[in-house]
């Protein structure tokens, strides 16, 4: 949904001329009716914002708040906590592996179901449909269903001697399982508005010429969908890397803290044990600040080619 | 992309069958675990509350879990209603100033709206669990509704204003001319058109609140005021340790279903909503 992706930016139509009193008035309006988003914006965003800036820099355990400045003990805490480098790089691994598995995923798919017949419809309906579930539902969902107790393949795990989430590898493809499950519709159907926005025409013209199936993907599809694609891995990134519910409820981090993604330190250290919300606040603030760098690298990668052209 | 072919002779029929099978199995895979749940949370199990033959001894389990699951349902409806009601009636004003006024500061605002998306939810939740301590709504469903608004603006502004966009100007002008105030020419004539745009922003606010997990487990403390995923998630960890999967199966039905139900009334609208332009790039 981040739209720095390169678009045309929604542009506001010239106001018809009027006379300076009543493009005042016009003004005052237009603020009025812009008050409530910018409270919200105010008190519940940039205010937070700020302040996790100043929790960062403090000594604030959860339960007595402000305990004087420490910049930069938090930080070099959080640094050094012993789970930091192993959470950073479990998150960036399934970050990966999550964006490849979506994108390549969500366009084969939209590709597959694109035009419109019965079947295709219903097809897109059945993909469609887990993504309607919350993220804990579908995580409680596959904590069931991979479960060796009650789960529908249960007899074969035991024959097999495998579990879906006792090794760190299979609780790593398991969860992704759950994840390609849960969004590969959402993906699927930001491919099939990318697909639409292609003009026919620019088809017809390749086939005249000849182009092999391949050739017009290659040459044709691909590079009209490079909008597309960047806001789709742009979303699929940055939702990644703050993964948070897959790894709280169905691995719960295990097995041996072998699946701990950087949002679950956090709340760990905030709330479970430590409680010491400057520490928090502190890995909040890295996260974000990587987040930042990411996807500015990420815009940077998908817009140059197009200003050399 | 297979080509089609039409007609029912044999050679038509066998040449498809490898795509049927195919395809069946793609709609197989992402609808079997939903159906699965479905019927296992009915069905016998040891271990559970419905050992011997079909019936409703997990939703049982379920009703007498803690508060009963009265409560988690009524919590969960209260929060998802309120975010619903606050999403809408911030976003339908705010894209209405973006989409036709021009005031100083309105560039900065929308682009904080949009920069919400770029801050991830644990960074804002630690400072807005301190602050909404501070201002008295600590622990409270009110407090969850307001966080979870907030982060369904940068999407719901940038629809309502993109709707607003695409009806034409000389509706409003007509208005205006016939003597409406701005805000008569917004109830009157503008919401009908942009009710499509509406419909979607309100039913992704429906689900973003009923499905929400983070914020109600970092800002409710208190067990009788969990909403409903987060009683579910914890019913798995309180009988000593040994988990009752039916019941967490039935929980995932209750939760799942108005999803599903909701989402299958108005998929139309749903897909509209992608198609119309807010995700174009």
């Amino acid at each position: 949904m981040s739209l720095d992706v390169p678009t045309r930016p929604p542009s506001t139509p010239p106001a018809p001329p009027a006379a300076p009193r009543r493009r005042g008035r016009r003004a005052l309006s237009g603020w009025l009716y812009a008050t409530p988003t910018a409270v919200f914006v105010v008190a519940l965003f940039v205010a937070p914002l700020g302040l996790v800036l100043v929790m960062s820099a403090a000594r604030w355990p959860l339960l007595s708040g402000f305990r004087g400045w420490n910049f930069p003990d938090n930080y070099a805490k959080a640094v050094d906590n012993r789970f930091f480098l192993d959470s950073v790089v479990f998150t960036v691994k399934y970050t990966v592996l999550a964006t490849v598995l979506l994108i390549g995923l969500g366009l084969g798919l939209a590709l597959l179901v694109q035009e419109s017949t019965r079947w295709k419809g219903l097809l897109r309906t059945s993909i469609l449909v887990p993504s309607a579930l919350g993220l804990a539902s579908a995580s409680l969902l596959f904590y069931v269903l991979y479960s060796p107790l009650a789960g529908p393949l249960s007899p074969l795990m035991a024959e097999l001697g495998a579990t879906f989430l006792g090794t760190p590898n299979a609780a790593l493809w398991s969860t992704l399982f759950l994840i390609v499950w849960r969004y590969a519709g959402f993906y699927m159907l930001l491919m099939l508005v990318g697909l639409q926005g292609i003009p026919v025409e620019v088809y017809e013209a390749a086939r005249m010429d000849g182009a092999s199936r391949w050739q017009l993907f290659r040459h044709v599809t691909l590079p009209l969908l490079r909008p597309t694609l960047a806001l789709t891995t742009v979303l699929c990134v940055t939702g990644s890397l703050l993964a948070f519910e897959q790894f709280y409820i169905l691995t719960k981090g295990g097995p041996d803290n072998s699946t701990i993604s950087v949002v679950q330190l956090v709340y760990s250290v905030a709330f479970q044990g430590q409680n010491d919300l400057g520490v928090a606040a502190a890995l909040s603030v890295l996260v974000l600040g990587a987040l930042v760098l990411v996807n500015v690298l990420q815009l940077r990668a998908f817009r140059r080619p197009e200003e050399g052209t | 992309m297979t080509a089609p072919a039409r007609g029912t002779t044999l050679a038509g029929i066998a040449i498809r069958t490898p795509y049927w099978v195919f395809t069946g199995a793609i709609a197989l895979v992402f609808l079997f675990p939903l159906l699965w749940t479905g019927v296992a949370s009915v069905s016998p199990q040891p271990g559970t509350n419905q050992v011997d033959g079909w019936g409703f001894g997990n939703y049982e389990t379920l009703a007498g879990y803690q508060a009963g699951i009265g409560r988690y349902l009524a919590n969960s409806a209260f929060v998802s209603l309120l975010t619903v009601a606050l999403t809408l009636a911030v976003s339908l004003l705010g894209g209405y100033a973006f989409a036709r006024f021009r005031f100083p500061g309105k560039d900065l605002l929308f682009l904080a709206t949009l920069a919400i998306l770029m801050v991830p939810y644990a960074t804002l939740l630690i400072p807005l669990y301190v602050l909404l301590n501070r201002v008295g709504l600590a622990n409270s469903l009110v407090g969850v509704a307001l966080v979870t608004t907030m982060f369904q603006l940068p999407f719901s502004v940038f629809m309502m204003r993109v709707s607003f966009e695409s009806v034409p100007r000389e509706l409003d002008e007509a208005a205006m001319v016939d003597g409406c105030s701005t805000f008569t020419t917004l109830w009157r004539v503008l919401l009908p058109a942009v009710r499509p745009g509406m419909i979607t922003v309100g039913l992704f606010a429906f689900l973003t609140a009923w499905n929400d997990f983070i914020a109600p487990l970092i800002l409710i403390n208190d067990s009788s005021r969990i909403t409903l995923p987060l009683a579910i998630a914890n019913l798995r960890s309180q009988v000593q340790g040994v988990v009752d999967y039916g019941a967490t199966e039935a929980g995932v039905v209750i939760l799942a279903l108005p999803c599903i139900v909701l989402f299958l009334l108005l998929q139309r609208h749903y897909v509209r909503g992608f198609m119309s332009g807010a995700f174009k790039g």
